[in-house]
């Protein structure tokens, strides 16, 4: 409870989540108000914003709704960062665990396999693995947990390695539980706030790469994006440079109150940073 | 008794003819995209390879803009009246820019040696000639098997460039140190090729038409970038964009710049024929009533104005409107909707999915497939975007593995070299994304073909091109979306820039600056 209201009391966190409670509703429930397609041609093409009642935002090199393509690109960006985060969370976790946990030669060789990923460039690695797999939202989704897991499994490894050998592990290992129980109930928990404030951050990091993806050329030609949207507007940047502002904006408010967010669950979260706080 | 086809005099006159007022010197700068693989045009087919090169190089004829033949190498030809023996006269007093005459023995070797082997379509054509002699020195004698109407049309530089028999003969063409160091006949020598930088070439002073060259230098740039190509020419570096080298998206503002001249002549040899190939074989596509409203369903003049920024025309049939042989009345397929769902309603179609294959040649083809999939949409046809490269559109297309996929294609002046390749049965083979590959089959498109080639004179195969164009246009084997148009953007000092049917791909030999 120390933690909720430290964070309801910091203001810039609050704002990072109102902001993200606001994308999260217009991604459940603005493809309901917009019907049909982000993809429709309706008006005439570049049609600049607030110039037009019914196309706030204008319209594209085609003659498509910027503002549907807004709120159906928030859906897709925030799914995205979230089960990629996610995937990478499941695949990071249990890996830094094991390697923390057992230590020795089990260490060795799955920080050695991390580091595999690690030196690969993410982004050259995610345009490879989309590339080769074809673009689809699947593929990219996947793609980015593959090259955002590393940085969790050796999070978790260092907790374990600090952890395991405090005396309530080690009374739980004397007391006959397995390893299972004690990763799972004993050391995990108390691990959980420094990999709750990375998945955080990872989120935003994942609606970066999608974007960049999707600007790239590689993203789901099925789904309208956000990046989709810079990426078609650049050519025409000088004559319509809105179609590339208003998508980037978007991009960077959803990034930045990602990153409040998980700055105030850090500070929320660190007994020994929210006690500066209080001073 | 022989019929003269063109006297020498009075047709070049509009062509070849130095005009008085025209200032000598001076240097253009031009881009080049992409750079070409090498500057021996009879050996790469490559768009920039034909750009350059046609400025070393030169054929037997020109086509003015009408593809009217005027002469070039050639100054005069007569035609037996069974339309079988062409006599060619050459200009004399030619050389090569290594100082050698150009005879016919260069001719006989170019065509019925080193071309021969060298490109594939022209071979396919040369299977109607005979023979090929020269009987003296300037005259070259061709013998047809049968009157081959086309014939007349592939003397053009990048189709039939002269090259010379005295470097040529007895080597291995391809590894010839003179490809990189092209000798030709042009008002332009090489000089210079700075790999990723820039081409030079510089005038010959030698030129067999007297006053010209008017330009002292042609600079060919490398720009990889479209958007540094636009600024390279706002900022004067550039003085001539060749068409199709910056987006289309760019081509409304740089019009409008100052000082700047566009223009859509010079494609009219090629005429580029833009469809939707639809895969006759299997799934929806291979229903007529199917494919008829996918016609009905696009709205191409739509992409014509958003896409295409107005240039160009909505194409309503396999045959251009600028190649020989269209035929002006066929019927139209308008956009209408209504029309295209009661197709399908008819044909009772499913919603089974059919996948739209991109051209990955930039953002124009990119946009061009999403409004064809929304057009597709919008009546019902449950159509979804697969995405790929170009090797893996070369591909898919190779191998039949599509429903929907994007292509253009040049006509070459004429239906019997350019238009019959991409509906004739006989031409259907995997492995190729340029031949039929919607795989449609219908045995008396194929003999009429067959017979249009081989017609004599124009009328009968003007009425054989028609009834093709008919039964097509009826049977729907692809979906046509418009004849392209590249406009060509330039600096207002250069005058004189485009004077023939394949405009850049010729010669700067009679353009110059106005100082």
């Amino acid at each position: 409870m120390n933690v909720i209201r430290a964070l309801t009391q910091n203001k810039v966190a609050m704002f990072g989540f109102a902001v993200l409670l606001l994308l999260s509703l217009i991604a459940i429930f603005g493809p309901m108000l917009y019907d049909g397609s982000p993809w429709k041609m309706v008006q005439r093409p570049f049609i600049p914003p607030f110039a037009n009642d019914r196309f706030l935002l204008g319209t594209d090199t085609l003659g498509r709704d910027v503002l549907a393509g807004l709120i159906y690109g928030a859906r897709i960006s925030l799914l995205v960062g979230l089960v990629s985060t996610v995937i990478a969370l499941l695949i990071g976790i249990p890996l830094g665990a094991y390697a923390g946990y057992f230590g020795g030669w089990v260490d060795e060789i799955l920080m050695r396999f991390t580091e595999v990923f690690q030196t690969v460039p993410s982004f050259a690695l995610a345009i490879v693995l989309v590339a080769i797999f074809e673009p689809s939202v699947y593929s990219i989704t996947g793609a980015i947990a593959i090259v955002s897991w590393p940085p969790v499994a050796r999070l978790v490894r260092g907790e374990f390695l600090a952890l395991r050998n405090q005396e309530y592990v080690l009374a739980a290992k004397l007391n006959g539980q397995s390893h299972r129980n004690i990763i799972l109930k004993e050391i995990l928990p108390n691990s959980l706030s420094p990999i709750i404030v990375l998945a955080s951050l990872m989120v935003a990091t994942a609606i970066l790469l999608e974007s960049s993806l999707s600007f790239l050329g590689l993203g789901d030609p099925e789904i309208m994006s956000w990046g989709y949207m810079i990426g078609a507007a650049k050519t025409v940047i000088r004559q319509a440079w809105w179609l590339s502002f208003i998508p980037g904006v978007a991009i960077a408010v959803t990034v930045l109150a990602l990153n409040l967010l998980g700055e105030g669950l850090n500070e929320a979260l660190n007994p020994k940073l929210s006690g500066k706080r209080e001073h | 008794m022989k019929k003269i086809f063109m006297g020498a005099l009075v047709a070049c006159v509009p062509l070849m003819t130095p005009i008085y007022a025209a200032e000598d010197g001076g240097t253009i700068n031009v881009v080049v995209q992409p750079e070409p693989p090498s500057l021996m045009i009879g050996m790469y087919s490559n768009a920039t390879t034909q750009q350059v090169g046609g400025n070393i190089f030169e054929g037997l004829m020109r086509y003015d803009q009408d593809l009217n033949p005027h002469p070039m190498l050639a100054s005069s030809w007569d035609s037996s009246e069974d339309g079988k023996t062409w006599t060619f006269h050459l200009k004399e007093g030619v050389t090569w820019h290594d100082g050698q005459p150009f005879t016919s023995a260069d001719v006989v070797f170019s065509i019925d040696k080193l071309l021969r082997e060298t490109n594939a379509r022209l071979r396919t054509s040369l299977a109607h000639v005979e023979s090929i002699e020269a009987t003296d020195d300037y005259t070259v004698v061709f013998k047809l098997k049968e009157p081959f109407g086309p014939f007349i049309r592939l003397f053009e530089v990048g189709t039939t460039p002269m090259l010379p028999k005295h470097i040529y003969e007895g080597t291995d063409y391809k590894t010839n140190p003179a490809n990189h160091h092209p000798i030709g006949t042009g008002p332009f020598k090489f000089s210079e090729w700075k790999k990723g930088s820039y081409i030079h070439l510089e005038k010959n002073e030698n030129y067999h038409v007297q006053g010209l060259p008017h330009l002292d230098d042609v600079y060919w740039y490398v720009i990889p970038d479209a958007a540094s190509r636009a600024v390279a020419f706002e900022t004067g570096k550039i003085d001539v964009l060749p068409g199709g080298s910056v987006e289309n998206f760019d081509v409304p503002r740089l019009t409008e710049l100052d000082n700047t001249c566009v223009t859509t002549d010079g494609w009219e040899f090629f005429s580029p024929h833009a469809w939707l190939w639809l895969n006759n074989r299997q799934g929806p596509t291979s229903d007529v009533r199917f494919r008829q409203a996918v016609m009905y369903a696009m709205d191409r003049e739509f992409a014509k104005d958003v896409l295409w920024n107005g240039y160009g025309k909505v194409a309503n049939g396999p045959v251009g409107s600028k190649t020989k042989f269209f035929d002006e009345n066929l019927p139209e397929y308008e956009y209408n909707p209504d029309k295209a769902r009661a197709l399908l309603d008819e044909m009772g179609y499913d919603g089974e999915p059919v996948r739209i294959l991109p051209m990955p040649y930039g953002e124009t083809w990119q946009r061009w497939t999403e409004v064809i999939k929304q057009n597709l949409e919008e009546v019902g046809i449950n159509a979804k975007i697969e995405s790929t490269d170009v090797a893996g559109w070369n591909q898919k297309v190779s191998d039949w593995d599509y429903d929907i996929s994007f292509t253009y294609l040049y006509q070459y002046g004429d239906p019997a070299l350019g238009v019959a390749r991409n509906y004739i049965s006989s031409n259907i083979a995997k492995g190729s994304p340029w031949n039929n590959a919607e795989g449609y089959i219908n045995a008396e498109i194929d003999q009429w073909f067959d017979e249009a080639a081989t017609a004599f004179p124009d009328e009968k195969r003007q009425e054989l091109y028609s009834k093709i164009q008919n039964k097509l246009v009826e049977d729907v084997p692809v979906a046509w979306l418009m004849e392209l148009e590249f406009p060509t953007i330039y600096n207002c000092k250069v005058q004189n820039l485009i004077d023939s049917g394949i405009g850049i791909n010729d010669a700067f030999g009679t353009a110059w600056i106005k100082q």
